[in-house]
């Protein structure tokens, strides 16, 4: 113990004596364990940041499009669409929804006074509110009789408030919708951008009996119901609704034997699931490139010492002749290799702090910390210092004094 | 040839018919042919000899940093020979102090730190490590410039510096290899004034190298070597410029053999 203090006096004074050696050698150290830090804290943020906001598109939504993929191809331009008996049926034949709209779109040029605005207009239910995870900031919602009869009212997302109506209230007054008018019965509240940048609140509301009759003729297909969505109760398990559905919906659109689905149904508890996973593997792909930079700065601690033990020869033989014991000598270097790469490792961590906490400003993901990260990064700088620096450590011990101190 | 002088309880340091061998077969070297010698508590002995005749070899082993390859050297009546590098260490810290030609003080260390750095090896606490090593510093006439650095200090006050780290731990046996060999003759006159103070008011045990006969006046007992072996072990005249450094009586100056 008093061995140990006395080593570590020793060492400190040594560093003391080389502030700026000292600091070079432990940049090595400092940038390994800041990229390490910052690294796994900027993928866990984009992780976080993911999650995020995907329970904000709608947990435990599923959306079924017509089509075999996720991408606007070509197939989902011929495959039919669907229609309401086919949502009446999944209402009656399948158990455990909570919500269920159908849902078609179109893009329209919005007037209101001499302002207009392009944005893309929905035909649906108020189911669609509840199922994607939409809550209302004033009005109200469609009622029974505009649900099932339409009626000329809508529903506008915030950024058409600020675009058309220069942030005023829009409740009762009316909007052109193409070439048909209707009354601003509700406002959403404002969800923000997607992560590929879309802007969400950019959207009219119409009931889908309106929105059929009076917008859709345009489109030869989308007199039908275009998607499909829905959400489940809590604690119904996804995959087994999945199954259930694609049988029914096979059977409704005589999809027989091997021949392939001409639907697609996505799941945003698997989306999640799924990207959740790329990016933590990604966290874990840039956490190891960040490691290996961590181990070239516990070489770079190696070569130092060597170098310095090298040209603190004559001091080495200087502290053998004056009675210093071989494994008081080892004991030093090996203690300064460890407080001066553990000192980089503190340093590492305060930098890394510093780091993240920028670019999660800059990359605007959520700054997700994680204790573990930082205390295995600092395990790692200091046994860093106990393995690179017990051979040049040994080596000083092992100095033969009468040739130290000769030497120059 | 052998003496009966060792081993012997009185004796600081005994050498019988010592012997070293540098390097193996072909290409090996004896240094020493069979050295003889006797150094008794309170002696200041000076080692002369012309340059390759082993002086520095001697220190060597009579420091502990080096194995002699035959005959034995006591320390206070105990062979060294048998002893491993860490006991020698350990002789080293508490007994020996060493002086260099070059100083060898450690760089960007103030002269108290330096004078400091046996004492800590020892484990003292920091108080009295200062006291000691300050105590030291007042013996050479240094405490004024405890503060500092080696290389804000001349040839003459590193020397000392160096030599009140060789005191500071109170050692039984000053080595010095040629203490005053970077020093100019002024310089290297305070240096000996001192050892000889150092001898007489303290009465410590010193073995210097050196191959200036001025300087080895000083002392009270010159060892010639040539070749690796003793030529000459003779008592001094008293020193003109001082008075005569301390011996003890007479007849227990170490006999000689070559
Ligand atoms: N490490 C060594 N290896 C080989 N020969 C050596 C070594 N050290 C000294 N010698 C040789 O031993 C002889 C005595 O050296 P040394 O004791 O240093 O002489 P001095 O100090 O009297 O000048 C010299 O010839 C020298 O070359
Ligand atoms: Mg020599």
């Amino acid at each position: 113990m008093l061995m140990l203090m006395n080593a570590l006096r020793l060492a400190l004074q040594e560093i003391r004596r080389n502030l700026l050696r000292s600091f070079l050698t432990t940049l090595g150290i400092i940038i390994g364990v800041a990229a390490v830090i910052t690294m796994v804290t900027l993928g866990n943020g984009a992780t976080q940041q993911v999650t995020n906001r995907i329970s904000a598109l709608g947990s435990n939504l599923m959306m079924v499009n017509r089509g075999q993929g996720m991408g606007p191809g070509r197939d989902r331009v011929e495959a039919p669409g669907f229609r309401q008996s086919d949502i009446d049926a999944i209402r009656l034949e399948v158990a455990g929804i909570k919500a269920l709209a159908p849902v078609s779109q179109t893009s329209v040029t919005l007037i209101s006074g001499n302002t207009s605005w392009s944005s893309s207009v929905r035909g649906t239910t108020n189911d669609y509110l509840v199922a994607s995870n939409w809550d209302l900031q004033s009005g109200r919602l469609f009622t029974n009789d505009e649900e099932t009869n339409g009626g000329a009212v809508c529903i506008v997302g915030d950024t058409i408030v600020e675009e058309l109506f220069a942030n005023q209230s829009p409740l009762n007054r009316r909007i052109r919708v193409g070439r048909y008018a209707c009354t601003v019965v509700g406002v959403l509240k404002a969800k923000g951008q997607t992560s590929f940048g879309n802007d969400q609140d950019d959207l009219v509301l119409m009931p889908f009996p309106t929105y059929q009759t009076r917008l859709a003729g345009r489109d030869a297909l989308s007199g039908d119901v275009q998607q499909i969505y829905l959400s489940l109760m809590d604690g119904v398990d996804s995959s087994h609704v999945e199954e259930r559905l694609t049988r029914l919906l096979r059977l409704r659109r005589n999809i027989t034997g091997s021949e392939s689905d001409n639907f697609h149904i996505m799941d945003t508890t698997e989306l999640a699931a799924t990207l959740t996973s790329t990016t933590e593997t990604l966290t874990g792909l840039l956490g190891a490139v960040a490691g290996v930079s961590l181990l070239v700065g516990g070489i770079g601690i190696m070569n130092i010492m060597l170098v310095s033990v090298t040209e603190r020869t004559r001091e080495i033989g200087i502290r053998l002749a004056i009675g210093a014991l071989e494994h008081e000598v080892l004991w030093q270097f090996l203690v300064e290799a460890v407080v001066l790469s553990s000192f980089g490792g503190i340093l590492g961590i305060l930098l890394a702090l510093l780091l993240s906490w920028i670019m999660a400003l800059l990359m605007k993901v959520p700054l997700v910390l994680d204790p573990g990260i930082i205390v295995l990064a600092f395990v790692f700088s200091a046994l860093v210092g106990v393995v690179f620096g017990f051979f040049p450590a040994r080596r000083a011990a092992q100095l033969n004094p009468i040739e130290a101190l000769r030497h120059e | 040839m052998s003496n009966n002088l060792c081993p012997r309880a009185d004796a600081l340091v005994c050498f019988q018919q010592v012997t070293k061998v540098y390097g193996q077969g072909g290409a090996s070297f004896q240094a020493l042919r069979g050295i003889d010698f006797a150094i008794q508590p309170g002696e200041f002995v000076s080692l002369m000899g012309p340059s390759g005749s082993g002086k520095s070899t001697v220190m060597n082993i009579v420091g502990c940093l080096d194995e002699l390859s035959g005959g034995e050297y006591w320390f206070r009546g105990a062979p060294v020979s048998s002893l491993d590098r860490n006991q020698r260490a350990l002789l080293r810290r508490l007994h020996l102090g060493f002086v260099f030609q070059g100083f060898n003080l450690l760089a960007r260390t103030s002269a108290l730190e330096n004078v400091e750095l046996p004492l800590l090896y020892r484990g003292l606490p920091k108080t009295e490590r200062r006291r000691m090593a300050m105590a030291a510093l007042e013996q050479v006439g240094l405490e004024r410039w405890a503060k500092h650095q080696p290389s804000e200090l001349s040839g003459g006050q590193q020397q000392r510096v160096a030599i009140a780290r060789a005191l500071a731990t109170q050692p039984s046996l000053l080595l010095a290899d040629e203490p005053t060999g970077n020093l100019d003759s002024e310089r290297s006159r305070d240096i000996m004034e001192l050892m000889v103070r150092l001898n007489r008011e303290q009465n410590l045990t010193i073995l210097m190298v050196t191959h200036e006969p001025d300087m080895a006046a000083y002392s009270g007992r010159t060892i010639h070597c040539v070749d690796g072996r003793v030529a000459s072990d003779q008592k001094n005249p008293p020193h003109p410029a001082h008075t005569h450094a301390h011996t003890p009586e007479a007849g227990q100056t170490g006999a000689t053999s070559c």
